[in-house]
């Protein structure tokens, strides 16, 4: 297996320039909203809102005023987080979801039948159905690119390296540093999101410098794998399945017994058929 | 706010909301139909040839539903069959992976038993059919059907738990409350066509009338641990949703159960019978998956919570 590739995003020089959203559309040759019609939506100035199967990267307005001149913005490049334990791996159906020689997660799309569960799975709102294929599509880190030693498109166009591509390892040893660096200069909320391959889901390989709760940002706080509900959830059903099967046989039974005692003790007569 | 509430939704619909309604009767109607056939009354026959017309009927028409709401139905084998090995694809710990052999098995199981009732109705002539209704083989298809029937009635719960959504994944008890849901659904499916089939003497429909107000007492108090075991995701449910759940509780179930156990026999001025009880639990169930689905389909991502710096 190769080295595990990913991406460090610091979103303290992200600049909401979206050079990464365009990149990646053209490289991806993903189709525009609304037939390439403007759509404003009219709630920000992120008119994109959220990433779809069509949209591989996002990024995020944070938009936090009180008052006209009094607030703060912060940007947030979004994108698959490629995780380490990947919940949409874990339900696909049909083994369209694989982990690559990159560590990195890519939705087979001539595989994938679009029955939509790793939607459901995905505990960051990643994956949705792109309308053109009908298939589960997300980014795929370039998997085309660095297959033949090139960067991601994203990566290679911010032009102010907010997103960054290299080996996990080393990526993380920057973000490291950087959280230091921004700490020493009083920003004490710098944090790494995702960075730890102790931590949620064994790690993100693309994992964000944050300067608030990541709930601010739209991230959860703490997410999970989906089957961390399968064996209670199994088990109970199975529990019930028990519990009916029993209440079942107790009503007939009652019933059996009945017709022997109206029969006089005379055992009745099944029918092989019935 | 619960983690669950940052995914997306998976546009599991009308489509879905239909097949575990109509799944979770043919697998309810199957293991009833199998209990009567092994522990019933020899006037029972008819019921227990409904329960397997029932459940052919009911997993043809879930495989037609899980096919069209793919977004490439033709390529539905692939959760049946690597595409690119042939190699046959199953993952034990994805329920949708196990929910498709589920199914394939009970409609087989359907398949067999529906042709043993046909031969015993009169309607097919064939020597392999006249041996599915005769031991051993009435009894294999009993047996592995209604077990196959109760995965397929249990296993839709699970599947929605099994992802990161709101509601769904918030809670382990919504397994348990589909299956206690299918089974009632599917006893109240039986005593209707044996009441309009007019069965009563020598059969076991007052049994089934028992068992389904049990059923609904189980299925009731299921359902008050999964709200409770909601926590703080309850609030998806602090809308229109929220008044549909009450109306199940009170008309699909707890009236039900009333009218089962004698407590109210009269509506304004109208007689309630089993019949009555019967019709409200099967709009119950369906209801029941339609505020469980729903609700947990509208969340979206938040995107970003506004927060003072």
């Amino acid at each position: 297996m190769a080295e595990a590739m990913g991406f460090f995003t610091d979103t303290t020089v992200c600049i909401g320039c979206k050079a990464c959203e365009v990149a990646c559309k053209s490289w991806n040759q993903l189709p525009a909203r609304a037939g390439g019609q403007p759509e404003m939506s009219g709630q920000s100035y992120d008119n994109t809102l959220r990433l779809s199967g069509n949209t591989w990267r996002h990024v995020k307005f944070v938009e936090q005023f009180d008052q006209q001149y009094d607030g703060r913005w912060l940007m947030l490049s979004d994108v698959c987080k490629h995780c380490v334990q990947a919940g949409c791996l874990e339900v696909c159906p049909t083994g369209a979801i694989i982990r690559t020689e990159f560590d990195t997660v890519v939705i087979q799309s001539d595989v994938c039948n679009g029955c939509r569960s790793c939607i459901g799975a995905c505990p960051f709102g990643v994956i949705d159905i792109n309308e053109v294929s009908g298939t589960a599509q997300k980014c795929t880190l370039c998997y085309d690119r660095m297959s033949v030693g090139l960067e991601p498109a994203c990566s290679k166009a911010c032009p102010t390296d907010s997103i960054q591509f290299g080996p996990i390892e080393e990526l993380r040893k920057r973000a490291a540093g950087r959280v230091e660096q921004l700490k020493a200069a009083g920003e004490s909320r710098a944090r790494l999101y995702g960075a730890d391959p102790n931590g949620p889901l064994g790690g993100l390989n693309a994992f964000f410098l944050l300067v608030d709760e990541p709930e601010v940002y739209g991230l959860p706080p703490d997410p999970g794998l989906p089957s961390r509900n399968l064996a209670s959830s199994a088990a109970l059903s199975a529990a019930g399945a028990v519990a009916v099967g029993a209440v079942g046989l107790v009503t007939l039974r009652h019933n059996r017994m009945k017709d022997v005692a109206d029969a006089e003790g005379e055992r009745p007569t099944r029918d092989p058929d019935a | 706010m619960p983690d669950t509430f940052f995914t997306e939704p998976p546009h599991w619909r009308w489509f879905i909301v239909l097949y575990f309604f109509i799944g979770g009767i043919a697998g309810g109607c199957f293991f009833l139909a199998a209990l009567l056939q092994l522990f019933g009354r020899p006037g029972d026959r008819t019921i227990v040839r409904t329960g397997y017309y029932i459940a052919i009927i009911g997993v043809a028409i879930s495989g037609i539903l899980l096919v069209v709401d793919l977004g490439r139905p033709d390529r539905f084998w692939h959760m049946m069959i690597q595409n690119k090995t042939g190699r046959p694809m199953f993952k034990y710990w994805a329920p949708m992976s196990v929910g498709v052999w589920g199914l394939l098995f009970f409609g087989i199981f359907s398949f067999l038993g529906a042709l043993g009732a046909l031969h015993a109705d009169g309607k097919v002539r064939l020597g392999a059919a006249r041996r599915l209704g005769e031991r051993p083989w009435s009894t294999i298809i009993a047996i592995g059907g209604g077990i196959a029937g109760f995965f397929i009635a249990g296993y839709t719960g699970v599947l929605l738990s099994v992802t990161n959504r709101p509601i769904w994944a918030d809670s382990s008890w919504l397994g348990i409350l589909y299956l206690l849901s299918a089974a009632s659904s599917a006893a109240a499916t039986l005593i209707l066509v044996a009441r309009r089939r007019r069965l009563s003497e020598g059969t076991s429909v007052i049994d089934l009338e028992r068992f389904d107000k049990y059923v609904l007492v189980m299925e009731l108090v299921v359902l008050l641990i999964f709200l409770i075991s909601l926590g703080s995701a309850a609030r998806a449910f602090l809308n229109a949703w929220g008044a549909v759940l009450a109306l199940i509780v009170v008309g699909g179930i707890l009236a039900p159960i009333l009218i089962g156990f004698g407590r109210v026999t009269r509506f304004r001025g109208r007689a309630l019978t089993a019949g009555t009880a019967a019709m409200l639990v099967l709009l119950g169930g369906f209801m029941l998956r339609i505020a469980t689905i729903f609700p947990s389909e509208q969340v979206r991502v938040i995107g970003t919570r506004v927060s003072r710096p």
